[in-house]
């Protein structure tokens, strides 16, 4: 009897085990494009979660599901069931192993997050290490493009040197290291198919750092909720070979800054002025090199 | 423990009859009708944050804003989150709470009546304050329920009365009434138990409204001091959070967070109370584990606190402060972990009886085991990094404050309704109830973690076509949440007016409450309970205070 409830026990957690698995690698469908060296670490984290969390949803749902199933009390029946008040040994083995799985989690979160290092340091840490910083920074004489990203209510510019865009161009394979700036409300500056965020703060230059890998047209959009026109505030992201992307800033350079258009201000201009609502007014559209149509 | 010489309190009450239905619309002192003052205003604001709700799913249903402008969709949502916290969910958990501990305790009241009650009538004062905001001119907040500044301090009125402003006054209300009842819950239930209930005889509901309440006595204070300071923000010019005048917005984040994460667990500790009673009765088997179920509610009060930035991970925030709240949020997991093994294992070889109190347990603990997950998720950084303020948060929370927190209160209204009532429920209508809002949840609410893993932020009135079927789905399942609030208005109004009448004890469960008649009168006890056995005797056949035939009234026969 015991020998037959291992195996029955032992099959079951092996065939959702195989679910688990095979729902990890599924997971890899639900997101967007891997553009970015950064996605594929956390894409691979997520996967690792959802097989763990697959095998635990399973392993709760079956039992559950097993004893509405099967453990029902007939009609007429108003006995009570067994008095078991509970078992130490098992309440300490499923304390015990949460408590491992969750060092398990937080060891390979740590890693990972460690490997993308993307986020410069923070105000509240420069002090102390700014000096240090300078000197490292000088020594690296690292390899990375600069670009700085302008973002106000409601519309995205960067600036590369002296040539302006509305659209985020970025060379393939090359770290890219941005300086975050916003002119009025906390923004956040998300491109999904990269997996990264950071929120930008007024008052605060934050460096963020990432490196694209796969060319293609890709969405930024505003994470922080930002007022009025806040879902308007999207842009293309448009990564290209390094060549592509010097020929570009070559042309965009050539041209001459004009107004862009900006989805913000021209639903405002169509905004009819009746009504109670009152909305922030949207910021003038970018004057700039280069833009895209939306 | 003894109680607190509570007669001195009983003489100065008016001699109401308890049959004297007026006493629900007055100030009334007593516990049990404050609860039920709390479960049906809160229910009234329940169907206001619905409709606004499904204003939201009605825009969404299409990728353009073409429903209502973007300013009424703002406020739509920022109003929907405010509502549905601070007027339904909170206030409704108080109801219960207010109801079961004194009955559940073997105390006549709660520790001060008075203040009981006044805690429950700045209720409908500080939703009066909110919904008035949507009539002064430039409309209700629009900032979202976070109202992070500086976005919160835009004032494009140039009122001093705006939107913004009713909106953190109301917030600052609400603080302090819940601080009133923090007070008196944790009071009452240190000092009220009766004769022999120490606190390994405590139900496990009882538990988790004191770890609840403790934490609404430490949160609540940094919540309340930075709406105050926002209000000073806005309205006196100081600058506090402002950074064009020098001030820190991501001190705000601080915190707001620093209260309202641990205002989760105000909210699931009491449903982890509750499943901790329903799941017994209902599998005929004592809760598995009691001490240690009771004790994790204690460590979950304690972790709460020390997890806010988790909320913060894509802010302005270090990357040492992101590693130390991932390990300290992961934490979480265990003890909740232990509660939710020890409720499986309590239903496993029972002898079920799924009628709707149950199907309302199963359906909310499988929705909480898919929340935790998804939160564990979210606790990663690296992928919290990805999906943070997208549509996979909103889906992860609505599953713990819909999907787990909405059914088990549903739950509870079922389980305690005859005991509250004296009448018996329909159950068909229950358990029509319960499959429309299953259905209804998942419908609405699982659609959201595809959206978000592809990107989809939160709180935009329009998106890229390639989010449509997701969206569209949604928001049918958001429409199929509206409508299952039908059957359960039906069923409650019209069973509290015909029902069949209840026994003491229809669920033949074991509680102090269960000893007294449905409803219990004024005083509760005529002698209180003296207590001999923990809660959970099922299968034993024991019995649970040494007095059972004294703690009736003689002459509250019905």
């Amino acid at each position: 009897m015991k020998v037959r409830l291992i195996l029955t026990l032992g099959t079951v957690a092996v065939a959702i085990a195989i679910i688990s698995l095979w729902m990890g690698q599924l997971a890899h469908t639900w997101l967007p494009p891997q553009a970015s060296a950064e996605s594929i670490l956390i894409d691979n984290l997520f996967s690792f979660l959802v097989t763990l969390g697959t095998f635990i949803f399973l392993g709760v749902f079956g039992t559950l599901t097993y004893s509405v199933l099967f453990q029902r009390a007939d009609k007429y029946d108003y006995s009570d069931g067994p008095h078991i008040e509970g078992n130490v040994k098992l309440e300490i083995i499923w304390t015990a192993i949460p408590f491992a799985l969750v060092i398990w989690i937080a060891t390979y979160s740590y890693q990972i997050y460690d490997q993308m290092s993307v986020l410069g340091p923070m105000e509240h840490v420069h002090m102390m290490a700014s000096a240090e910083a300078a000197n490292t920074a000088d020594v690296e004489v690292e390899d990375k493009e600069n670009i700085e990203v302008y973002s106000r209510q409601w519309a995205w510019e960067f600036h590369y040197g002296d040539v302006t865009s509305t659209e985020l161009h970025l060379p393939n394979n090359k770290r890219v290291k941005l300086a975050l700036h916003s002119a009025d409300v906390i923004h956040g500056f998300y491109i999904p198919a990269f997996r990264l965020k950071q929120d930008i703060i007024p008052g605060r230059v934050i460096d963020f750092e990432f490196t694209p890998i796969r060319e293609g047209k890709y969405r930024l959009r505003d994470s922080q909720y930002s007022g009025t026109y806040f879902a308007t505030m999207q842009t293309n992201v448009v990564v290209q070979s390094p060549e592509d992307y010097q020929q570009w800033l070559a042309d965009a350079s050539s041209n001459v800054p004009a107004t862009s258009y900006n989805r913000a201000a021209s639903e405002y201009a169509k905004r009819p002025v009746k009504g109670n609502w009152q909305t922030v007014i949207p910021a003038a559209p970018p004057v700039v090199n280069y833009s895209s149509p939306n | 423990m003894t109680n607190i010489p509570i007669d001195a309190i009983a003489d100065i009450r008016s001699p109401e009859k308890p049959e004297d239905w007026r006493r629900f619309f007055g100030f009334s002192t007593d516990h049990k009708v404050i609860g039920i003052q709390y479960i049906v205003t809160s229910f009234l604001f329940f169907l206001i944050g619905g409709v606004l709700a499904m204003v939201i799913r009605g825009e969404l249903i299409t990728p353009e804003s073409d429903l209502v402008d973007r300013t009424v969709y703002n406020s739509m949502f920022t109003m929907h989150g405010t509502i549905m916290l601070f007027l339904w969910t909170f206030p409704v958990l108080l109801g219960l709470s207010n109801y079961l501990v004194p009955l559940m305790i073997g105390a006549r009241d709660m520790a001060f009546p008075r203040l009981n009650a006044v805690a429950f009538w700045m209720v409908p004062v500080f939703g009066i304050i909110l919904m008035a905001s949507f009539f002064v001119p430039g409309g209700s907040s629009q900032s979202g329920w976070w109202a992070y500044p500086p976005a919160s301090l835009q004032n494009p009125t140039g009122n001093i009365v705006n939107g913004q402003f009713l909106w953190l006054l109301a917030v600052a209300i609400s603080g302090v009434a819940s601080i009133m009842g923090a007070i008196n819950f944790v009071t009452t239930i240190f000092r009220m138990r009766t004769t022999g209930m120490t606190w390994f005889k405590m139900p496990v509901f009882v538990w988790a409204v004191l770890a609840a309440q403790i934490i609404q006595l430490f949160g609540l204070p940094a919540l309340t001091a930075g709406a105050v300071m926002l209000l000073s923000d806005l309205t006196f010019g100081t600058s506090f959070f402002d950074p064009a005048k020098g001030g820190d917005p991501v001190l705000f984040q601080h915190f707001f967070w620093f209260y309202s994460h641990p205002a989760v667990y105000v909210i699931i500790l009491p449903v982890f109370g509750i499943f901790s009673e329903i799941f017994p009765v209902y599998a005929r088997k004592p809760l598995f584990g009691y001490k240690f179920v009771a004790v994790s509610s204690l460590i979950i009060t304690g972790l709460s606190a020390t997890v806010w930035v988790h909320h913060m991970f894509a802010s302005g925030t270090p990357d040492w402060m992101r590693m130390f709240f991932m390990a300290t949020s992961m934490l979480i997991s265990v003890p909740t972990g232990i509660k939710v093994f020890a409720w499986v294992a309590t239903i496993w070889g029972g002898k079920i009886k799924l009628n709707t109190p149950m199907l309302f347990g199963l359906g909310a603990l499988v929705m909480f085991v898919f929340a935790g997950i998804t939160g564990i998720m979210l606790a990663a950084v690296p992928v919290d990094i990805h999906v943070n303020n997208t549509y996979f948060v909103v889906g992860h929370f609505h599953y713990v404050i819909y999907g787990a927190t909405v059914l088990g209160i549903y739950a509870a209204l079922y389980h305690w309704f005859p005991k509250m009532t004296g009448r018996m429920y329909s159950e068909g209508l229950g358990k029509l109830h319960f499959i429309l809002t299953f259905i209804g949840t998942n419908a609405c609410f699982f659609p959201m973690h595809p959206l978000g893993l592809q990107g989809m932020p939160r709180r935009v009135a329009s998106y890229d076509p390639e989010f449509a079927f997701w969206n569209v789905i949604a928001s049918l399942g958001g429409f199929l949440l509206g409508i299952s609030t039908l059957p359960f208005i039906l069923n409650m109004v019209g069973s509290w007016v015909q029902g069949e009448k209840a026994p003491k004890n229809p669920w033949r469960a074991i509680g102090l409450e269960w000893l007294v008649s449905s409803p219990p009168s004024h005083e509760n006890f005529e002698e209180l309970p003296i207590v001999i056995a923990e809660p959970y005797g099922y299968g034993k056949d024991a019995p649970l205070v040494s007095n059972p035939d004294k703690l009736e009234i003689a002459h509250a026969t019905n």
